[in-house]
């Protein structure tokens, strides 16, 4: 392994974590801003131009309020979970490709962290491990809510996870591989997946949504009915790494989305763009594309949040189980009927 | 029975019909509505730098008025104390001295006069009371204090600024 590598590797790895942290950051003021503008108000305009430094307000403010930890909390566990939540959160962006390889001089850069060859499944993998941190904060806590939200954001996690890798083995079976780079790959221009999997991609939506605990599925967090759910004994930045983690999970899910339905780093035209931009930056237009896409995405994630109101928790269940795997094993019936036709003629 | 206003709406509670159960076209209607708030006017302003205009009878901080030479009008008769519903007004009389004849207008004025804005109820019948036009309320909202003691406002706060100040 020679030493060029480890270091592209890991100033990828630091440009990447810096700018999933830097979009989180700004989720929480661009969710301000939306909610505002959704209800005709103007939204947080304090801090900077614009409330433009208001994520910095708040981080400074959560650095500074007071720590408490509650003495019949389970200390370690109490610590461990918001870290875990957030880790979880993080190397979830370490499979996705971010654009096609940039080429400076003589050496190509792949735009991914590492290109394994079951992208989708550690994709899932992550995300599964992230209600872990939810699950140990409820219950490190020693809190009747902080419990019975945990409890709630595990059987939900379950629940939509089910119908999720449902949805997504019908797209397997066209995309025949697991990995995320060559999937994307597959989508060259305009064919992109979603034009092929309409009901996947909206099953696959739907339970991202329940994923990220984004309303109308944020049920373990839900101020009426729990106080402020799994994290209502946090305090300080023990509480700000929750809520980060659940914004950072919102970009990552957002990008997964982006990737595996709508094309990723593709976009139309983008072979003449190619020839014209050179092998440097054109790859660069594209994770600019990959970035709108994203952007897109989580505009629809707290655009959403704005106007569905939230459900209750049979309603919830229902959903999932009787509305959504029914769906998804019916598109996965369909999608093989119709690739065994192509196939045959 | 028989309605007699014949206002009574009976509503049939139906069984969803299969687009109303797939809600996506509700949702669409709903996102619809939201997305169409995002270029509609706020309807907030930014307070401390924008003020909305108050209605021309709006009734704030009182002020004590001088005359055309900058003499104050108030007599201290006390009208406006005794038409205070709320007893927020009070005042102690003192005759002029002549060599104080440029500073009021009347033999007679208000030495100390206070109005306590915690009791005051801005109706404006100390205005309507005064038989001088000494006492207007036509200054902004009274603002926000601390303590009590402070709430209370002398002439310091109340006399409007001498003719030259205006200037």
């Amino acid at each position: 392994m020679d030493s060029g590598f480890v270091i592209e590797k890991f100033i990828l790895v630091a440009v990447i974590f810096g700018i999933s942290l830097l979009i989180a950051m700004y989720s929480t003021y661009a969710e301000r801003k939306v909610a505002a503008f959704l209800q005709d108000r103007l939204g947080p305009d304090r801090a900077g131009p614009f409330g433009i430094l208001q994520p910095l307000a708040d981080g400074i403010k959560m650095f500074m309020k007071e720590e408490i930890i509650p003495t019949t909390s389970n200390k370690w566990l109490f610590i461990a979970g918001p870290g875990l939540a957030l880790l979880c959160a993080c190397i979830g962006t370490a499979v996705i490709p971010w654009g096609s390889p940039m080429v400076i001089g003589d050496r190509v850069i792949p735009l991914q962290v590492s290109d394994i060859n079951v992208g989708v499944l550690y994709i899932f993998g992550v995300v599964s491990l992230g209600v872990y941190g939810v699950m140990i904060g409820g219950w490190a806590s020693n809190n009747k809510y902080s419990l019975l939200s945990a409890i709630r954001a595990a059987s939900q996690n379950i629940s939509y996870e089910i119908a999720m890798g449902l949805s997504i083995i019908a797209l397997l079976l066209m995309t025949n591989t697991l990995s995320l780079k060559e999937i994307v790959d597959q989508q060259h221009g305009w064919h992109w997946n979603v034009l092929y999997q309409p009901l996947g991609f909206l099953i696959f939506m739907v339970c991202s949504f329940a994923e990220t605990n984004r309303a109308p599925f944020d049920l373990p967090e839900c101020e009426t009915e729990l106080i402020g759910g799994y994290h209502t004994e946090y305090s300080s930045m023990k509480l700000g790494f929750y809520l980060f983690a659940e914004y950072i999970n919102m970009f990552v899910s957002s990008a997964v989305m982006a990737a595996l339905y709508w094309g990723g780093y593709n976009y139309p035209g983008m072979d003449w763009v190619a020839a014209h931009a050179g092998t440097t930056w054109a790859p660069l237009i594209g994770t600019a594309v990959f970035f709108a896409k994203i952007f897109a995405f989580i505009f629809f994630f707290m655009w959403v949040r704005w106007t569905i109101p939230r459900f209750r928790y049979d309603q919830l269940m229902n959903l999932g189980w009787k509305g959504l795997i029914p769906l998804a094993i019916a598109n996965i019936i369909i999608t093989g009927i119709v690739i065994a036709i192509i196939e045959k003629f | 029975m028989e309605s007699l206003s014949n206002k009574k709406k009976v509503l049939e509670q139906k069984p969803l019909s299969f687009m109303e159960r797939m809600y996506l076209p509700a949702i669409a209607k709903g996102m619809g509505i939201t997305i169409s708030h995002l270029f509609k006017k706020e309807a907030t302003v930014r307070y401390p730098e924008v003020e909305r205009e108050f209605s021309t009878n709006f009734r704030g901080m009182h002020s004590l008025k001088r005359d055309e030479n900058g003499k104050e009008r108030c007599t201290a008769c006390g009208l406006c104390a005794l038409s205070c519903p709320a007893e927020a007004i009070t005042m102690i009389a003192a005759e002029r001295k002549p060599e104080e004849k440029d500073l009021y207008r009347e033999e007679k004025y208000a030495a100390t006069y206070e109005i306590n804005m915690l009791r005051c109820i801005f109706c404006g019948l100390c205005e309507e009371a005064c038989p001088k036009e000494a006492i207007y309320l036509d200054g902004p909202i009274v603002p926000a204090d601390y303590l009590r003691k402070d709430f209370i406002y002398g002439k310091d706060k109340l006399v409007e600024a001498p003719l030259e100040m205006k200037k």
